[in-house]
């Protein structure tokens, strides 16, 4: 990207969700938003899918959202921000509006990769000029932690729970990612907010590009997750370098890593310091632990296979 | 000028939608809708509309992309009809909730299982308390006329609501009937141009869409929303005066046909009300006093003009085209009796659930009905409350 994103001069914008929002501490979802709205040029309308973002800033009388923002329901932000984007589009083509405004949603994994995931697919068929931004947590946080297709393997779940005889969950995590990519749109890209510089050049990408775009952002969740209400960084940092969550994009069909590590990080360093993964540091669960290296060193070694990199 | 042609229904509402030329339509094939869309999209490939067409892989994400849009503050439509309305049916209650005018032409059949695709009223009967309105029409004509209105009643700024025009499927949607035309200029003005209210593209004033609402104030919310509902009628009726004036057909919150000095009646939604007034034709002319009421505003129920139209009758058979399995009686039963509650003098009620699933109702089927109400009126007794006609028992 030509112009670098300088954080003196965004630290002097104005924040569109304003604090005061009920966001749990330590939630990785408003972080992620702000660096959206911060980096964006244009005026956005947006649109989240029933969640923890949803029902924790716009309660009754009080709205976080300094932007026009829609929430229709958990399985289909793709099809209402669709509709605000075609309304748009009809409007503009009849003179009734002129300036340039951005679609963004941000929903959850549960939202996306699940119950919308159908929304979500014709919405990027039929080539709305939109950015769909999931923040996954890897499960549905909002109604009480329970396994989503997002969830990743071996992960402890309100639904799934680590038990004597399942050690949690046994499925490999859905790659949403690649399934967008898989779509042939314009742009599809993985970040984190630990590499925030990289999350922001990509939204800012994405806003310069015509129609519809995805983009999957690893969000923390210090309750679901078991964590430690300040380490949301740090942990998004741990997915990155261990390789759980490499950041990438795909633009135009050219698969591009825009990190490798210097060193690639044991994942046990990123399951850690999470509880949900406490039990696979058990002996008995060591098959599992092996299992889940091995499903990420699978996807890296097939990313670096398919990919150029900005780095040598 | 008068324009008469020779159309189905599913042509004279596509008509209709291509006078008022919305904004935004958000679609997805049904049988029997699917040739009302089809002919709608023949009108945006071909110029003769500015609207944008998107082509939803769901009914779900057609009424969702309609609430975007209608939100986003323009003229929004859709059409759907039995599964396809079922489908929806989560979102009916948001695109409500949000007092969007969103105008949806049901074309009315059956749910599955068994997988059926012809007329009955189970998908709008099952949708009557979702808060949108419903007009419901006989034919054509009638079909063609209230999607006209219905752009009028439900953007009106008293009201605010999503409305569904309700017509038989196959029956009406398929059949050729004879229909005029309003012109196209004529249409155009008495819709009138769209008038946004908050909308969501306007970036000046940001308004936040469906927040969380909880125990403290949820209720306001729907108590404000029966509030709206109890303003619909004198809203249709002023529409209706209006029409009238345009078109010269008078409509009202529901047809009274030779009702006034009738003892036995039928009370019947769509198109089977056709069938029906002929043979109350014929028995007028055997010397028998029959009336008939057609419902058209069936959302918000005129309660209180249809007790009143039906107090005076000895014996009225309510027809319903669906059922309400496990309850007492048919919907439209259960509506009409509440009606005439609060009457001293009432006639006596009974049931017939028909149609069901594109079941022919046939003149006979009618004459055997008002035959028993004939003996109901001079006996007093009633052999049985309700019961499916037109069926193998």
């Amino acid at each position: 990207m030509a112009e670098p994103i300088r954080l003196k001069e965004l630290a002097k914008k104005e924040d569109l969700l304003t604090s005061g929002h009920r966001m749990c501490s330590g939630c990785g979802a408003p972080i992620i938003v702000k660096m959206v709205f911060l980096v964006s040029e244009y005026p956005i309308v947006a649109c989240s899918s029933t969640g923890c973002l949803e029902v924790s800033t716009c309660i009754s009388d009080y709205s976080a959202w300094k932007i026009p923002w829609i929430h229709s329901a958990f399985e289909n932000a793709a099809a209402t921000i669709a509709g605000v984007e075609s309304m748009y589009q009809s409007l503009k083509r009849k003179g009734k509006i002129d300036r340039e405004i951005k679609f963004v949603t941000f929903c959850g994994d549960g939202g996306t990769y699940d119950i919308g995931f159908q929304s979500l697919s014709g919405a990027m068929e039929r080539g709305h000029d939109m950015l769909y931004i999931c923040y996954d947590n890897g499960a549905y946080m909002n109604t009480g932690i329970q396994r989503s297709s997002a969830t990743p393997f071996g992960a402890d779940t309100t639904t799934r729970p680590a038990g004597s005889v399942i050690p949690g969950k046994t499925e490999q995590r859905k790659n949403l990612t690649k399934i967008m990519a898989a779509h042939d749109i314009p742009y599809v890209a993985q970040a984190s907010p630990s590499h925030y510089q990289d999350l922001m050049k990509k939204v800012k990408k994405a806003l310069e590009i015509k129609g519809p775009k995805f983009l999957n952002v690893l969000s923390a969740c210090n309750r679901g997750w078991r964590s430690s209400t300040d380490d949301a960084i740090l942990l998004s940092r741990l997915g990155v370098e261990t390789c759980y969550w490499p950041l990438y994009e795909v633009e135009n069909g050219v698969t591009r890593l825009n990190y490798i590590p210097k060193e690639k990080k044991p994942l046990p360093e990123f399951l850690k310091p999470q509880g949900r993964f406490k039990h696979l540091f058990q002996p008995k669960n060591e098959w599992a632990m092996k299992r889940f290296q091995e499903l990420v060193d699978k996807e890296w070694e097939d990313l670096l296979r398919i990919s150029v990199t900005d780095q040598k | 000028m008068v324009k008469v042609a020779a159309v189905t229904g599913n042509e004279a509402v596509a008509n209709a939608f291509r006078q008022i030329d919305p904004d935004v339509c958000a679609a997805y094939p049904i049988t029997p809708q699917t040739d009302m869309m089809q002919r709608f999209s023949s009108f945006v490939s071909d110029g003769e509309v500015g609207t944008e067409m998107i082509l939803v892989e769901s009914e779900h994400s057609a009424l969702s992309a309609c609430i975007g849009a209608s939100a986003a503050g323009g003229r929004v439509v859709t059409a759907t009809c039995g599964p396809g309305l079922a489908l929806m049916w989560e979102m009916l209650f948001i695109a409500s909730g949000m007092r969007l005018p969103i105008v949806m032409p049901v074309v009315n059949r059956s749910l599955s299982a068994p997988l059926n695709i012809h007329c009955d009223h189970s998908d709008a009967m099952g949708a009557r308390d979702s808060g949108w309105i419903q007009l419901w029409s006989e034919n054509a004509q009638e079909a063609y006329d209230n999607t006209i209105q219905a752009f009028r009643i439900a953007e009106h700024l008293d009201i605010r609501l999503p409305v569904m025009v309700c017509l038989d499927g196959f029956i009406i949607s398929h059949s050729i009937g004879r229909i005029e035309y309003l012109e196209d200029e004529e249409v155009k003005q008495f819709v009138g141009e769209y008038k946004p209210l908050n909308p969501l593209l306007d970036i000046e004033h940001p308004t936040s869409y469906g927040p969380l609402i909880l125990p403290d104030f949820y209720m306001e919310y729907r108590r404000a929303h029966a509030e709206v509902m109890s303003k619909v009628p004198e809203v249709v009726l002023n529409v209706t005066k209006e029409f009238e004036k345009l078109s010269g057909r008078k409509y009202g919150f529901f047809e009274n046909y030779r009702l006034n000095d009738a003892e036995i009646g039928l009370v019947i939604l769509n198109s089977a009300a056709g069938t029906s007034k002929d043979v109350i034709d014929e028995f007028r002319e055997r010397g028998i006093k029959a009336g008939l009421l057609k419902p058209r505003l069936y959302r918000p129920f005129p309660y209180k003009e249809i007790g009143n139209a039906l107090k005076h009758l000895k014996a009225v058979c309510v027809l319903d085209r669906a059922d309400a399995f496990g309850g007492s009686y048919g919907p439209l039963f259960i509506d009409i009796l509440s009606s005439l509650y609060f009457h001293t003098k009432k006639p006596i009620l009974i049931n017939k659930i028909y149609g069901l699933g594109g079941r022919d109702y046939l003149p006979e089927h009618a004459e055997l009905v008002m035959n028993e109400l004939v003996e109901i009126a001079k006996s007093g007794k009633v052999k049985s409350v309700i019961e499916y006609i037109g069926v193998r028992e």
